[in-house]
């Protein structure tokens, strides 16, 4: 990097820092400096100018050290920022003013080291090569790693939990990947078919008297069905016109289940959703009703509440995998292999004879069905569901996991989960700064890895001696 | 075996064709050609139904195709190497075949994809490697393999010689011969490359903002003074 003089090296981020700064005062004032605050009298104003100047300032010591960091002198700024990214928390202003700074800092310590150490920026920016070996045997490791899992002793409670989340949008996420990353189809609604699947188990086992394994492949149908119904008309719109048709197919599946309270029982949802059962051969409790049998007596060994738990991790477990080997399959077939000419090219491929509605139908449809299945699997373990658990904002983690994974990955997709739900449930203590950490992580990945963390496609064929 | 009868088709909000009727017979090359911009593409697009002609017949085997859509008119027995080669370039060169094969009798496709690669070698070398990696002749191969693969009864080519070095322009030409002449394809062929095109063809239509201003033999054509001034470069060039 040239080395500018250091009458130059100080100009320059000057003028950009005090940009930077006025623009972040602009803002700052009305968001941070004006906030309203609830009173037993109604809202008031609660100025705090001193605070929105104190985060213009750091915005322009922020620029201001990037330049510099830029122009030819990255060490000494790294070493200052970490410092100060290290001193924030002492800083006793505003709770989120030593927040900002401890990450502006950290950020800006990052950025400059980067510099600094070119070598280093090249083999963390220039894409971490992940060999091919690592991919190709990750998916079994981690498999592996799963499976005995829940039987290891440092897996707690707590922890089991966050890994059924995780799988759970790992599962989503594959499913969604059907319609996004095979068939090139943005579905902005997919919450709605996990929604219908949950709502389906919910009523038939109440209803109906169903059990999971009964109602499950009725709850993926009802969301296959929907999917259909919807999908049908709606496939005929192209690109943006289909996302914003699907985001609002979403919207109305949750608003439907908060007004049509006869049956979904409206915004307060659906309680005491039977639980899980042993195959319909045994179930999951201490005392089992008359005629029932317990998990543990069947095995033999002792009443331990958390085996449910551990069964509804393979459960998920299962699932998922059902998708992924689904995925995996119908890449090779005929179905799989449209679905992506049609991604890649929609006039070539109807002019090889596809028909694309039907085709694009398909896909929309078997990843519904897919979201079916996953609601139904969610209703099951929560017990409860009510519309908020529905609502735009999963669909957007979901499609989130999906696009940051890398379309069409399906390791891609599991190294996002874990990223986006996994990591915030686990530093749940710092619920403060978890979307602000969020919007770095996903800045970050946009800025160096724009095609998400695992961008390669396998190839769905193989020959001879290709590795 | 195809005829248009007085097509008008629309590209955007231009009149790209202005009442077109050419004919193509049962086991003939008829090569079409005209400058950039004459309507040879839209021309081509029409016969597929996207766009859809506004006026005008278009009869494949005696059956009226102008209201099917573009899967329903490949059905039929159409197959084309469109123009800019649209290859599928994220998968592999042996998927891009298979599904170049969707319409064939699944019996048939080792058979098919032997004779694919028997025409283009190169294509078998290449056959794990993803399409979007291949050279543009490459891709133009492949291009027309996948056509091929269906058993067409007709074959479209839109400029297949586009943007190729004139070594790779004469294999692609030499393997349109040997479809035509090996396999019975019939060859709709649209090109800006006047002079191979003539030379190859057995029927020619010269297309000239959106009307067909002359049509003979290819070796008539080649010979028109006409021709020769506006496509060849001038008379004797070439």
């Amino acid at each position: 990097m040239l080395r500018t003089p250091l009458r130059e090296a100080l100009l320059r981020p000057l003028r950009d820092g005090a940009l930077a700064g006025f623009v972040a005062l602009v803002l700052c004032l009305p968001i941070v400096g004006l906030p309203t605050s609830e009173t037993a009298n109604g809202l008031i104003l609660r100025p705090r100018i001193p605070e929105a100047i104190a985060f213009a300032v750091a915005v322009f010591l922020g620029r201001f050290a990037l330049g510099v960091a830029e122009a030819g002198r990255p060490r000494p700024v790294a070493l200052i920022a970490l410092l100060v990214a290290i001193a924030a928390p002492f800083i006793r202003f505003a709770p989120e003013f030593s927040a900002a700074l401890a990450i502006g800092g950290l950020f800006v310590a990052l950025r400059a080291s980067l510099l600094a150490f070119p070598t280093l920026a090249g083999r963390i920016t220039g894409g971490v090569k992940i060999p091919p070996v690592a991919i190709k045997r990750a998916p079994l490791v981690i498999l592996a790693l799963l499976v005995v899992l829940p039987l290891t002793p440092v897996i707690d409670r707590r922890l089991l939990d966050i890994a059924i989340l995780v799988l759970t949008y790992v599962m989503l996420g594959w499913g969604l990947n059907i319609t996004v990353g095979l068939a090139g189809l943005l579905d902005l609604g997919y919450v709605a078919f996990f929604a219908i699947g949950a709502y389906a188990y919910a009523l038939l086992s109440i209803s109906a008297g169903l059990s999971f394994w009964g109602a499950l492949p009725i709850a993926g149908l009802c969301a296959a069905v929907a999917g259909l119904v919807v999908g049908g008309p709606i496939l005929r719109l192209r690109g943006d016109y289909f996302a914003i048709v699907t985001l609002g197919f979403g919207e109305i599946t949750r608003l439907i289940a908060i007004n049509w309270s006869s049956l979904t029982s409206g915004s307060q949802g659906i309680a005491q959703i039977p639980r899980i059962s042993f195959f319909g051969v045994a179930d999951f409790t201490a005392t089992p009703d008359a005629g029932r049998h317990a998990f543990h007596e069947l095995f033999g060994i002792s009443f331990d509440p958390s085996h449910r738990q551990i069964f509804i991790f393979y459960v998920i477990l299962a699932l998922a995998l059902a998708v992924n080997a689904f995925i995996a399959r119908s890449r090779k077939l005929p179905l799989g292999r449209a679905w992506e000419a049609l991604r890649e090219d929609e006039i070539a491929a109807q002019s090889l004879g596809l028909n694309l509605q039907r085709i694009r139908l398909s896909a929309y449809a078997i990843a519904a069905s897919w979201g079916g299945l996953a609601g139904a699997f969610f209703a099951v373990r929560q017990g409860f569901i009510s519309p908020e658990s529905f609502s735009f904002l999963e669909s957007a983690v979901i499609l989130a996991i999906v696009v940051l994974g890398g379309v069409g990955s399906q390791l891609g997709v599991v190294l996002a989960a874990i990223v986006m739900i996994g990591v915030p449930e686990l530093v749940r203590q710092l619920a403060e700064y978890r979307m602000l950490a969020f919007g770095v992580a996903m800045v970050a990945i946009m800025v160096w890895r724009p095609s998400g963390l695992i961008s390669r496609r396998e190839p769905s064929i193989r020959l001879g001696a290709a590795p | 075996m195809l005829e248009l009868t007085d097509i008008r088709s629309f590209y955007g909000a231009i009149e790209a064709l202005k009442g077109v009727s050419i004919e193509v017979r049962q086991g003939e090359i008829v090569a079409l050609i005209g400058a950039n911009g004459a309507g040879k593409s839209t021309l081509l697009m029409t016969i597929f139904g996207s766009p859809r002609a506004r006026h005008g017949v278009i009869r494949f085997l005696g059956q009226d195709i102008s209201q099917l859509k573009t899967h329903e008119i490949a059905r039929l027995g159409i197959a084309q190497a469109p123009e800019g080669r649209r290859v599928f370039p994220r998968l592999t060169v042996l998927e891009n075949l298979k599904l170049g094969a969707i319409l064939a009798p699944a019996a048939n496709f080792d058979r098919n994809l032997a004779r694919a690669y028997a025409m283009f070698p190169r294509l078998e070398e290449r056959q794990a490697q993803r399409a979007g990696t291949l050279s543009g002749g490459e891709q133009q191969m492949l291009a027309i393999a996948r056509a091929l693969m269906s058993e067409p009864k007709l074959l479209l080519l839109d400029e297949p010689s586009l943007g190729l070095a004139p070594l790779i322009v004469r294999q692609i030409f030499a393997a349109i011969a040997e479809i035509n002449r090996e396999h019975g394809t019939t060859v709709l062929l649209v090109e800006q490359n006047a002079h191979q095109a003539l030379k190859l063809a057995n029927r020619a239509y010269v297309l000239v903002n959106g009307r067909i201003q002359s049509t003979g033999t290819g070796a008539e054509l080649l010979a028109s003074d006409e021709v020769r001034e506006a496509y060849l470069g001038g008379a004797g060039h070439h």
